[in-house]
């Protein structure tokens, strides 16, 4: 999801787009949606940047990213995994398949594993709801999670070999 | 249009799109709020409506409605008595508190707390939602402010202050729905944003979430401190507000009061920052004249206000070399006392300790600032407290203020004019320095003093006086947003002003952020300024230079005004800053 590249290409590619702009401060949504796609998430120093360049005070643009749930100030992972938290899979077990994931992963949902391989998050029905309780990998789907060592053997095939 | 409606059987009129809340003021019905307030002045409008103390019944509707936000409509029927009305707002209450510190007794603003009137007024006697108290950090990473967000209700006060009437924008709601919270830019501590410290934030919190840095057990400690020589020195408008923490009317004029509790306080000399006024405008004068004899930068702006200085680094670094480079007056006497006072009094600066007492928070910050010292161990000011903390400590002290005998400032330094009197209020500063321009560059008597279109609440006032065969164009703003359009302007060279007063706090320091709390009644504020006119009017003198303790200085000490040693003690330089 985050784009190749040095910091100071993203910061150069980032700073195009602003400028390529007629109206700044009007697209402030347009180009975080940019700058995350640059990154893969906001962190503060490219809100505050952001901010700069639009010259808009960065606590509006803080207020904003907190605001819009597609927007990210945490750093994703190579592989995102969702847990699905609807209705079905909720009834089928969805808390426990998160809290396995959990475990196996070491981190809480929300989170991203120290070695910036798993972020794990969830989501709302993805309409396969005969495969419940299911987590999604990457926008894979994986249906009935329920034992951890099948939990295990999805994640296994997301790890670089050795 | 004008709309028919009843609010609790009284018939009324009023203009289409009046809220219910306001209409019911008209008739002398006051629903209580919380996060509502307007401040029409100011052009200040927090209306979001989110607390929902101020619920009514409307008659054929479901659900209560939050009377600040709902306009009335024709035949509406409204009941603000009703049981259900009223239960719900003290439930409304009974919610906030849930989850609010239980630790009235010793906050800050304990007796002057909105959300505790509300629960006092409401007859909320017991609690009953158990709410998890939020274990948020304290910010005291400033000199100015101390930030508790434990105690903040979220009613966004501050945030609308500081973005639309201030413009520096530090605060956001930050977060959706109940979990909604306001924060500086990524949770930075206070001192790492853009903030000015001009106050206004503390003035509007209806609770006890934004408070000064309380100095206050400092100064006890200094004046119990048989080693050090305490001075004190009282801003301009502080005189007219102090009273107000005592029960006085608000105006009211209590300078020998405040002098004589001082003494009791125990403070070794009692000084005046009026006396640094009148030397500002000497200096501020001159340094304009030089200016346009010398072919310098115009427009002169002002630089007494610490907040409008902090503002100007941050939003305007390509601009700092058009303040005037003066210290503000406090600054200026600190230095004064610590060095001419202390050579005629014999002994060391460093067993001096100055403390000022001003209606500003700001200026808590700027005594630290590292510019304004002489060295790193005697700052120029050592420790400054507001009018509210000064009117704390008298009675702290039970010294019964009201009853005090007007007592006068110490001379030299306790000296002061008509002109220095009204820096407290906006348009005082430019209108003394007329006077004193007036008079020097023209070697005549100026007969009529006042400068009437240079006083009032609007946001910017302007005057083009004839002095000596050349056209002085000036202005004043107060009120960051204010300064902000004029800089903008001067920016892109479309301003042709030769001076320019800048004030951060609407009205000027009669409503700095340390004054008395006037929980949403501006009037107090023109009071104070008519107090300062009236203050200004019973002077013998009304004009800076007239000042003989003024002449003096510069005959004894200084020399010339804007000369060498003034340059050394009373100017000082800025920075430029990042725009958080
Ligand atoms: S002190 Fe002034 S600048 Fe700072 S946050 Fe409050 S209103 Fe804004
Ligand atoms: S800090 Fe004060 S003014 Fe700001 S939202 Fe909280 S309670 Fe309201
Ligand atoms: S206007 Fe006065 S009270 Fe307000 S910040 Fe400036 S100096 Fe302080
Ligand atoms: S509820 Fe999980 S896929 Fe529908
Ligand atoms: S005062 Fe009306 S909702 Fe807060």
């Amino acid at each position: 999801m985050c784009e190749a590249g040095t910091p100071n290409q993203f910061a150069q590619k980032l700073d195009n787009y602003i400028d390529s702009l007629t109206h700044k401060k009007e697209n402030l949504i347009a180009v975080l949606h940019y700058a995350q796609e640059i990154y893969g998430y906001l962190p503060d120093n490219v809100q505050w940047h952001i901010a700069q360049k639009l010259d808009i005070p960065s606590a509006t643009v803080y207020g904003v990213v907190s605001f819009y749930s597609f927007f990210t100030m945490i750093p994703r992972g190579e592989h995102v995994v969702n847990v699905c938290t609807g209705t079905a899979c909720f009834v089928r077990g969805a808390e426990k398949l998160k809290e396995e994931l959990e475990n196996q992963l070491k981190i809480k949902a929300g989170e991203t594993t120290p070695d910036n391989l798993f972020t794990l998050e969830t989501l709302r029905c993805v309409g396969a709801c005969g495969l419940a309780p299911v987590m999604i990998v990457d926008g894979k789907v994986h249906g009935r999670m329920q034992k951890p060592q099948d939990i295990n053997e999805v994640l296994a095939k997301y790890r670089p070999e050795g | 249009m004008d709309i028919q409606l009843t609010i609790n059987d009284i018939a009324l009129k009023v203009p289409e799109g009046t809220t219910i809340l306001e209409a019911a003021r008209t008739v002398n019905i006051d629903i209580p709020t919380l996060c509502y307030l307007k401040l029409n002045e100011m052009h200040y409008n927090n209306n979001i409506a989110s607390c929902r103390v101020c619920v009514v019944e409307i008659e054929g509707r479901r659900n209560l409605a939050s009377s600040c936000s709902t306009p009335v409509s024709s035949g509406m029927v409204v009941r603000t008595d009703s049981l259900r009305a009223i239960q719900a707002r003290r439930a409304m209450v009974e919610l906030l508190l849930s989850d609010h510190p239980k630790s009235c007794l010793t906050c800050a603003k304990n007796q002057d707390c909105d959300l505790q009137s509300l629960a006092s007024e409401l007859g909320v006697r017991h609690i009953s939602y158990e709410g998890d108290e939020s274990e948020f950090e304290i910010d005291m990473s400033s000199s100015s402010i101390v930030r508790d967000p434990n105690k903040c209700i979220r009613c966004r006060r501050c945030e609308t202050m500081c973005n639309e009437v201030q413009t520096v924008g530090v605060y956001s709601a930050v977060g959706r729905g109940f979990e909604t919270v306001v924060k500086t830019a990524f949770d930075l501590p206070l001192s790492k944003t853009a903030c000015t410290f001009c106050g206004q934030c503390i003035a509007v919190c209806p609770t006890g979430a934004l408070t000064e840095l309380d100095q206050v057990d400092k100064v006890w400690k200094a004046l119990n401190d048989p080693n050090q020589f305490v001075v004190v020195q009282t801003a301009p408008a502080v005189r007219v507000a102090l009273g107000e923490g005592f029960g006085l009317e608000p105006g009211t004029i209590v300078t020998g009061k405040m002098v004589a509790a001082l003494r009791r306080l125990g403070f070794d000399r009692v000084f005046d920052t009026d006396f640094a006024a009148d030397l500002t405008i000497m200096e501020e004068a001159t340094e304009l004249v030089h200016r346009i004899q010398h072919g310098g930068r115009l427009p002169l702006l002002t630089s007494c206000c610490p907040a409008w200085v902090k503002f100007f680094e941050h939003q305007f670094p390509d601009l700092l070399d058009i303040p005037s480079t003066c210290k503000s007056p406090h600054e200026m006497l600190g230095v004064l006392i610590k060095s001419y006072y202390a050579r005629t009094l014999g002994i060391d600066p460093k067993t001096i300790t100055v403390v000022s007492v001003m209606p500003c928070v700001a200026k808590k910050y700027e005594a630290a600032r590292p510019e304004l010292s002489q060295g790193a161990e005697t700052a120029d000011v050592d420790i400054v407290i507001t009018t509210r903390e000064l009117a704390r400590m008298i009675r702290e002290a039970s010294i019964h203020f009201d009853h005090l005998k007007d007592e006068e400032f110490d001379h030299p330094l306790g000296e002061s004019t008509g002109a220095s009197v009204i820096f407290g209020t906006t348009g005082g500063v430019l209108e003394a320095a007329l006077r004193t321009a007036y008079e020097v560059l023209t070697g005549e008597t100026l007969e009529k003093v006042e400068f009437e279109v240079l006083r009032g609440m609007n946001g910017l006032k302007e005057a083009v006086v004839p002095i000596a065969g050349r056209d002085y164009r000036a202005a004043v703003v107060h009120g960051l947003g204010n300064a902000r359009t004029i800089l903008e302007k001067i920016q892109a060279g479309e301003s042709d002003y030769d001076v320019i007063e800048i004030m951060a706090c609407p009205g000027g320091c009669i409503g700095g952020g340390g004054q008395p709390y006037h929980h949403g009644n501006l009037e107090i504020l023109s009071a104070r300024a008519e107090g300062l006119y009236r203050e200004d009017r019973s002077k013998p003198l009304r004009k800076s230079h007239e000042n003989p303790a003024i002449i003096g200085l510069y005959k004894d000490y200084l020399g010339e005004p804007y000369g060498e040693r003034a340059h050394k003690l009373l100017h000082t330089s800025y920075v430029a800053r990042k725009k958080i």
